[in-house]
């Protein structure tokens, strides 16, 4: 099996992997991390964001770690002063273009990077109202910052659906159903997969997007409760999210062997019933006395 | 196979009968070992019918209607949301009916353009009441200030159609390329034959493919599209692989700012791109060409589509052509505007009716190309030169030029001053040489922007460079597609410096952050700037995005797209005195 395997250098240290491993896989396997917004455990690795870029000495350009195979005997750097800068410049375009406010994960890379977005004085971020267009999600596009995700996860990744594509170019490029028709004139068949993949809560339930409406979002006051789904006999894992005992929102984890974090409707949004009043016909009530007898 | 959903919009029957001419005779392209003769599996391999169908559309109706859109996509299986992407990615499809019934004018104000009065003939067309918009360069540099006009029911005209009067082409420094230019009718293949051409395929033929390839290998013949890779490094790749079908792609998406002479090979010697591409692909084993040539080359297409027809009814083309083994056939295939698709694997997205994308190299197109087969991309002035090299000989060929980079190069010069216009010279000749022959006096050069947008400024002090690969890697340039730009101290550099900003913004294609922001914040700071001195903060504002977007972006288009701005304060073009 010597044959199936390369090895190579990171930040110093030798590294023997089997051969296609990609670079983010050969660090993470050695205690090192790369930081990542587009990549995902469940989806094929599109390199977009260039957040994961890292420089390999075979490689004139910087190399995206989530996507490229190790080279035999390269050598890697995954933190270098070069790769730092680019990464720092990367955060602060994205904060210069989107509102990454509701991303925990951005925000700490930001403040790790020392990203200063406030130094782009003609701030032309997203300015796309919320498309609040049904009450399962919301989609809130100046948040996007089209890692693609949500587009895979429609699509050949997880549902087939293909609801949703990338249309317009450049810096105009958005997420978009065919002609820009809410979705549900659109093939979308709600299974909220894209929800389940989005880093930046562009697309969040309408549950938290009425909670966040009203100031009364307290992710420090919920609860996650797994479960199994009971619809069908899949058996897909649930995690309830409920804040005051009422359900948020339902996600599934991304390396659970059922779901691969992948739900469909009834599963991400058929949860009313539960917290519904329960519904007593007037012949069913029986007085203590009845019970007595 | 997924359930796709479309909207209920309705096509006219036009459109009805404009997606049923496109599908009914077309060929399946195979994928992987498996061949479609019918059913959603067959119509799935048709995705690439998809460009050519918006075509159709837009030209009969001079917008893409939503029950167009849906039935063209409905009929190649194409997701409803994936269909309008691609449709919404090209600048000359219309996806909302236009205000305007007229024609369309695309008017270009890329540098050369800009120079030449393009403003000028924006007022003028507006003055007529036509509808004007204002787009990048229209591969007419030598007939500034170039416009292109897109009507309803009519396939679009470019100047060309137009005035075809006057062909700018100079053969006085060297001709071996051009030498069939305006001695060959390019409508007439006994022409052709009658002036020596498939006289170099007859040598193909003889000698066999493995031959063809050590002869190009030892010429040195490299990439004339502007990257300068060894041709016979690819052609042996693909001849190496044992794939069930192969292709040949000729790159004709010429688009970068100050190149024409793709347009002008299309134009003037269609039949002789066609003989260099069926010599690939009998010395390589591929069945497949594809041509593909930017959507405002109207004429350029109009001509080359009439020559792969003569060619097809000869018998040049084919199964078993000429009685031999070998079998292979070309398709034209049309880009829409946009840039982005001269990069070869965007270009295979935009073939096969997906967004031109550019896809993450490796794999390079030798290993996946076009439908995931091995491939050779080409440009059509790489083509040319093969035929020289058949029939010249390696050591003729080698003959011109320098050790490093042998024999002769097309260069397109335009600019404020002189004659542009199409210039043949063997590599090595001083630029002062080429600038002399185009009437451009040394003195009056303030600054030469060379290899396009994606290359780099030369100050006056760079007069005396050696057009080769190495003699411009010594000053810190790039021959890129040969394209040479000429202005004199009477140009305005920050504006056409800060117009090359806007280019690079309208083309991103947006797939990656570095570049689909850092254009458009680069344009947004040299537009901030004007003509006055930068600030500390905007001068590293500029290099911090130059460095994101050549570091780290996907493609070349990012690699490149901080290169013209950043020379052009290196070399103290313009903001002289920060």
């Amino acid at each position: 099996m010597t044959e199936q395997n390369i090895s190579l250098t990171i930040d110093g240290q030798a590294v023997t992997v089997p051969k296609e491993t990609t670079i983010l896989e050969a660090a993470r396997s050695v205690g090192i991390d790369i930081p990542t917004l587009c990549w995902a455990e469940n989806l094929t690795p599109v390199n977009v964001c260039r957040l994961c870029v890292v420089e390999a000495d075979n490689s004139k350009a910087l190399v995206p770690a989530c996507s490229r195979a190790c080279d035999a005997g390269s050598n890697i750097e995954t933190n270098n002063e070069r790769v730092t800068k680019n990464r720092r410049m990367v955060l602060e375009l994205l904060d210069s273009a989107n509102d990454l406010s509701q991303s925990e994960e951005l925000q700490d890379l930001m403040a790790n990077y020392e990203a200063d977005s406030s130094r782009y004085s003609d701030n032309l971020a997203a300015h796309d109202e919320p498309k609040v267009e049904d009450d399962l999600f919301i989609r809130a596009y100046d948040r996007c910052v089209l890692c693609y995700k949500c587009v895979q996860a429609c699509g050949e990744e997880a549902q087939f659906t293909f609801a949703i594509a990338i249309a317009n170019r450049g810096f105009d490029a958005r997420v978009s159903t065919e002609h820009d028709i809410p979705l549900p004139e659109s093939a979308c068949v709600y299974c909220g997969n894209c929800i389940g993949v989005c880093p930046t809560n562009a697309l969040q339930f309408k549950t938290e997007f009425d909670l966040r409406s009203a100031a009364n979002w307290r992710p420090e006051d919920q609860e996650v409760t797994e479960t199994i789904c009971s619809y069908c006999g899949v058996g897909c894992t649930l995690e309830l999210h409920t804040q005051d005992n009422e359900i948020v929102k339902v996600t599934s984890p991304a390396d659970h062997s059922v779901t691969s974090g992948h739900l469909c409707v009834k599963g991400r949004f058929g949860w009313e019933y539960v917290q519904a009043p329960v519904y007593r016909p007037p012949s069913a009530i029986q007085t203590d006395a009845a019970v007595d007898d | 196979m997924p359930d796709l959903k479309y909207t209920l919009s309705e096509p006219d029957e036009e459109e009805k009968r404009l997606v049923q001419a496109l599908t009914q005779n077309a060929q399946v392209p195979i994928r992987g070992d498996r061949v479609a003769f019918g059913g959603v599996r067959r119509a799935k391999n048709l995705r690439n019918l998809l460009l050519p169908g918006l075509h159709a559309l837009q030209n009969a109706k001079g917008w893409i209607s939503p029950g167009g859109l849906n039935h063209l996509a409905e009929t190649l299986r194409v997701p409803a949301a994936e269909a309008f992407g691609v449709a919404s990615f090209y600048d000359l499809f219309t996806l909302e009916e236009p205000a305007y019934a007229g024609p369309l004018h695309h008017v270009c104000v890329d540098p050369s353009c800009g120079v030449a009065g393009a403003e000028a003939r924006i007022k003028a067309l507006q003055a007529q009441g036509k509808a004007v918009h204002e787009g990048p360069c229209l591969g007419q540099c030598d007939r500034a200030p170039a416009y292109f006009v897109q009507a309803r029911s009519s396939e679009p005209v470019d100047m060309t159609a137009l005035d075809n009067s006057k062909q700018a082409f100079d053969t006085s420094l060297s001709g071996k390329l051009l030498r069939r230019f305006g001695k060959v009718d390019p409508s007439d293949l006994r022409s052709y034959l009658d002036n020596g051409g498939y006289r170099a395929f007859e040598t193909a033929l003889s000698i066999g493919g493995a031959a063809v390839i050590s002869r190009i290998t030892e010429a040195g013949l490299t990439g004339r599209g502007g990257a300068a890779f060894p041709t016979g490094v690819k052609w042996n790749a693909v001849a190496a692989h044992e794939a069930y079908e192969k292709h040949i792609v000729v790159n004709a998406d010429e688009s970068e700012p100050g190149t024409f002479k793709d347009r002008m090979i299309l134009e003037m010697d269609p039949f002789a791109l066609i003989e260099a591409m069926t010599i690939a692909a009998v010395s390589t084993g591929s069945t497949k060409g594809w041509i593909y040539v930017r959507g405002e080359y109207a004429t350029a297409e109009r001509r080359l589509q009439s020559a792969l027809n003569e060619v097809q009814r000869s018998g040049l083309l084919g199964h078993n052509i000429r009685g031999t083994d070998h079998s292979f056939d070309i398709q034209i295939r049309q880009g829409a505007g946009a840039y982005i698709c001269g990069e070869e694997t965007a270009l295979f997205n935009s073939i096969e009716g997906f967004r031109g994308e550019p896809r993450s190299k490796p794999p390079f197109p030798t290993e996946s190309g076009l439908f995931r087969s091995p491939t050779i991309v080409n440009n059509p002035e790489t083509l040319i030169n093969v035929l020289e090299i058949l029939e010249a000989g390696v050591d003729e060929f080698r003959a011109s030029g320098t050790n490093d980079s042998p024999g002769t190069k097309l260069f397109c010069v335009s600019g404020d001053i002189g004659t542009p216009g199409l210039y043949e010279a063997e590599f090595g000749t001083p630029l002062r040489r080429l600038l002399e022959a185009a009437d451009i006096p040394a003195e009056e050069v303030y600054a030469v922007l060379l290899g396009g947008a994606a290359g780099r400024f030369l100050n006056s002090s760079a007069i005396d460079m050696p057009l080769s690969f190495e003699g411009a890697k010594a000053y810190n340039a790039t021959l890129g597609s040969g394209a040479v730009m000429v202005f004199s101290n009477r140009v305005d550099l920050t504006k056409v410096v800060t117009r090359l900003g806007k280019f690079f913004k309208d083309e991103s294609c947006g797939q990656c952050v570095p570049c689909r922001v850092g254009t458009q914040r680069q344009h947004e700071v040299l537009l901030q700037i004007g003509d006055s001195t930068p600030t500390r903060r905007q001068r590293d504002l500029l290099d911090d995005l130059s460095i994101v977007m050549g570091d780290a972006s996907i493609c070349g288009l990012g690699h490149t797209a901080a290169s013209a701005v950043q020379s052009a304060i290196d070399q103290g073009l313009i903001w002289s005195e920060t």
